[in-house]
């Protein structure tokens, strides 16, 4: 079989097979059940809550725990604007690179703190290494902070009835030392014997051979791009992410970040079926998000290795594929996998550039991010999912005639209204956020890189990636602008909190009610029918709504080729 | 509220220590014992130092050619092209690297010609080309080196690196080593 694509099939069959084991341990981790790494991680942990007077087994509501959560993430964000605007003359500055500029630095801390990394900078000339470390922390608090959120809803749906549903520093810190961090520094360690730089010396200067003289930025690289794909952040360390020579060396540590990416939003999902003692449950969320991914998966494989139509036309051997953007180390199909890997959950990490794939395959990369739940970020991805869940269970409820009740709990008017609250604002914020753009030619029209429908596409790109806390984006846009800094800000900050707050609400209103059993007249929802209509719903929101500007992008530019 | 405040403050601080700088420090501490003590795996020839996976610009005629890059092969400042597949722009900037090539090799038929030769990576900064984008700069590497082209066949096939474990992801060859053997050939 040809090695590009077994190397793909491979990737992603050892993530599965990992993700099952390491979902048992996720579920011990937030039960409170006794870990291997107890004992290392532990005394850590109890100086942590001692400082910072915190009892970690008292318990919080669902109000609680978003008050908790939102308070601390307000301190990251103004620490980090400090951080970001001061690194000029802070230390770890080899490099001298200067201060960001105040749009820039709201666009990049808002960015980071919501797990997004959008980055109008780059990597290079952008950050000190102070300000690649600052980020760091970023990375693994934001993930933690989604973890926690899903730790909030998975106590949510176990207890019969109750408004305690643990505590939100207990699952935060635990999402960060006994998940992210074990992952985190396995992976740098393949990184760092592979190539990535790991040093806190500035450029280097070498000679080429042809005789030009070369300028090498370099730092402390394999721990942020470990945790970068970690905790589905996505924000390279360098200008061009995991496309970097530095960043991804080999096809090795294309594999290794492929499965650091993958492995927890995969592992979450049987997490939630051990934590509620419901395997059927996760397999048929499994199921249904493993069919999305491989339907957008697949297509692009195809379609990257196909290569672009209009160069074979020039007669030249384009067997190889579509290698505008890519790397010969990872070929196309690697590329092409990644590309929709990187979308569907919530890394926006890029081993090659979106903005040079085939329209199709553009189309989607926006479609994994509009749906967003095809397995999802770490964390969110599962609280997506649930938004979906509850929809389903309320349209079939409708479409058979009974009650609509989810996990023994009845679905009733003010959850629905929220799920649909929530379902509606992603393509609110992504739809007149495009639509602003294009009617304010004079802030965007000199930041495209592209003329035509794939202009358009890169402006809708950047507002579904934002929406999506995705972090990917149509490069070629020249984002760093007070326009796209600002306008994306305020999309990053909406579109993660409320999709946060609207599932453990609804999660939250679910634990206080009374627990009905079983019978006969119960809507099952661990069945593959189940699973098909949860499928149905996110279709239909997502064409239905998504499909008049498709066609004006990527579904144009196709035709366009022909 | 206050309760909260103080603690996500103090929270921020020991989270911050420990993982911008315990794991920092760790991870650092691993890269001593790596290749280069984690600065960046380098090659050495001819009493000069070069990154072993940094690209570096090919184009003069007597060396291999490396694939195209959007900032110039500028290591400080990685980049792609980011040009759009149907953009008309790039599409004639293809063909003009294709007729240019041509030019420099006259005894190559069009269709001999592999995409990376004429496309730009994702990096700007990629390391390798592909065995056929060599391989069809044999002839006139032969021709202006006044080496047998079995010689330079050899080369290759010795130069190309396997897939992973021999099973995963593409045939490659490093354009650097390439050209630093070519230069040992003479």
């Amino acid at each position: 079989m040809n090695t590009e694509i077994f190397g793909v099939i491979v990737m992603f069959l050892i993530t599965c097979i990992l993700a099952i084991p390491f979902g048992k341990y996720i579920a011990k981790v937030y039960t409170g059940e006794k870990t291997w790494l107890d004992s290392l991680f532990s005394p850590f942990e109890k100086i942590f809550f001692k400082i910072s007077r915190i009892n970690p087994a008292s318990q919080m509501n669902w109000k609680e725990h978003m008050v908790a959560l939102l308070t601390i993430n307000l301190i990251w964000f103004l620490l980090g604007m400090f951080v970001l605007m001061n690194q000029g003359w802070l230390p770890l500055n080899p490099d001298q690179n200067p201060g960001m500029s105040a749009h820039l630095a709201f666009n990049t801390v808002i960015s980071f703190v919501v797990n997004c990394n959008l980055q109008h900078y780059s990597g290079e000339t952008g950050l000190s290494y102070l300000g690649q470390l600052w980020l760091m922390f970023l990375q693994f608090v934001s993930a933690g902070t989604g973890m926690a959120a899903a730790a909030v809803l998975f106590t949510a749906l176990k207890e019969r009835t109750t408004t305690e549903l643990g505590n939100f520093y207990n699952y935060f810190i635990k999402s960060c030392t006994r998940i992210l961090l074990p992952i985190s520094l396995l992976t740098a360690i393949i990184l760092v014997f592979n190539g990535t730089p790991m040093t806190f010396d500035g450029k280097d200067t070498m000679i080429s051979l042809q005789g030009d003289s070369i300028q090498v930025s370099r730092g402390p690289a394999a721990g942020f791009i470990a945790i970068k794909h970690v905790g589905t952040n996505g924000g390279g360390f360098f200008g061009v992410n995991s496309a970097h020579p530095f960043e991804n060396p080999n096809y090795l540590t294309n594999m290794t970040e492929m499965v650091a990416q993958m492995i927890i939003p995969l592992a979450m999902i049987f997490a939630l079926g051990y934590f509620l003692n419901r395997k059927r449950l996760s397999y048929m969320i499994f199921g249904t998000m493993t069919v999305g991914f491989l339907a957008l998966a697949i297509p692009n494989i195809v379609m990257e290795m196909h290569g672009n139509p209009a160069i074979t036309q020039m007669g030249i051997d384009t067997s190889a594929g579509a290698m505008e953007g890519k790397e010969i180390r990872f070929g196309a199909a690697a590329s092409g996998f990644w590309s929709i890997a990187t979308t569907v959950i919530s890394t926006g990490s890029v081993n090659a550039m979106h903005d040079s794939t085939m329209p199709l395959s553009g189309m989607n990369e926006l479609l994994a991010m509009i749906i967003n739940s095809f397995y999802g970020g770490v964390g969110v991805g599962i609280l997506n999912f649930f938004i979906f869940i509850i929809l389903a269970v309320f349209i079939s409820g409708l479409m058979v005639g009974r009650t609509p009740e989810f996990l023994g709990k009845k679905v009733e008017a003010r959850e629905v209204k929220i799920a649909i609250i929530i379902a509606l604002i992603h393509p609110f914020l992504i739809l007149v956020g495009t639509a602003l753009s294009v009617a304010l030619p004079q802030y965007t029209m000199d930041t495209l890189n592209n003329p035509g429908f794939h202009g358009f596409s890169e402006m809708l790109y950047e507002f579904t990636s934002a929406s999506a806390n995705n972090g990917s984006g149509f490069e070629g846009l020249g984002d760093n602008t007070l326009w796209w800094n600002i306008s994306t800000g305020f999309v990053l900050i909406l579109s993660r909190f409320i999709p946060i707050i609207g599932p453990v609400a609804i999660a939250g209103l679910l634990a206080g009610k009374k627990y009905i059993p079983e019978s006969a007249g119960t809507l099952k929802t661990d069945t593959s029918t189940f699973g098909l209509m949860v499928f149905a719903v996110i279709v239909i929101i997502a064409a239905l709504t998504f499909f008049p500007a498709l066609a004006i992008g990527p579904i144009a530019e196709y035709f366009s080729m022909k | 509220m206050k309760r909260n405040l103080f603690s996500a403050i103090m929270l921020t601080i020991v989270t911050l220590l420990f993982f911008s700088g315990v794991y920092t420090f760790v991870v650092w501490g691993i890269a001593q014992v790596a290749p280069n003590k984690g600065k960046g795996e380098i090659i050495e020839a001819n009493g000069k130092k070069y990154y072993a996976n940094i690209g570096q610009l090919f184009n003069d005629d007597k060396y291999f050619y490396s694939r195209p890059s959007a900032v110039g092969y500028n290591a400080a400042g990685s980049g792609g092209s980011n040009k759009g597949p149907s953009n008309n722009e790039y599409l004639g900037q293809v063909k003009a690297r294709i007729d240019t090539f041509l030019v420099h090799n006259p005894e190559i038929d069009k269709s001999e010609i592999p995409i990376d030769l004429v496309t730009a990576s994702g990096s700007g900064l990629d390391p390798n080309i592909s065995p056929k984008a060599a391989t069809v700069q044999i002839k006139r590497i032969a021709a202006i080196r006044k080496i047998p082209s079995e010689k330079l066949t050899k080369l290759i096939a010795d130069q190309t690196e396997r897939p992973l474990f021999g099973l995963f992801g593409p045939e490659k060859i490093n354009v650097l080593k390439l050209n630093l053997a070519l230069d040992n050939l003479n």
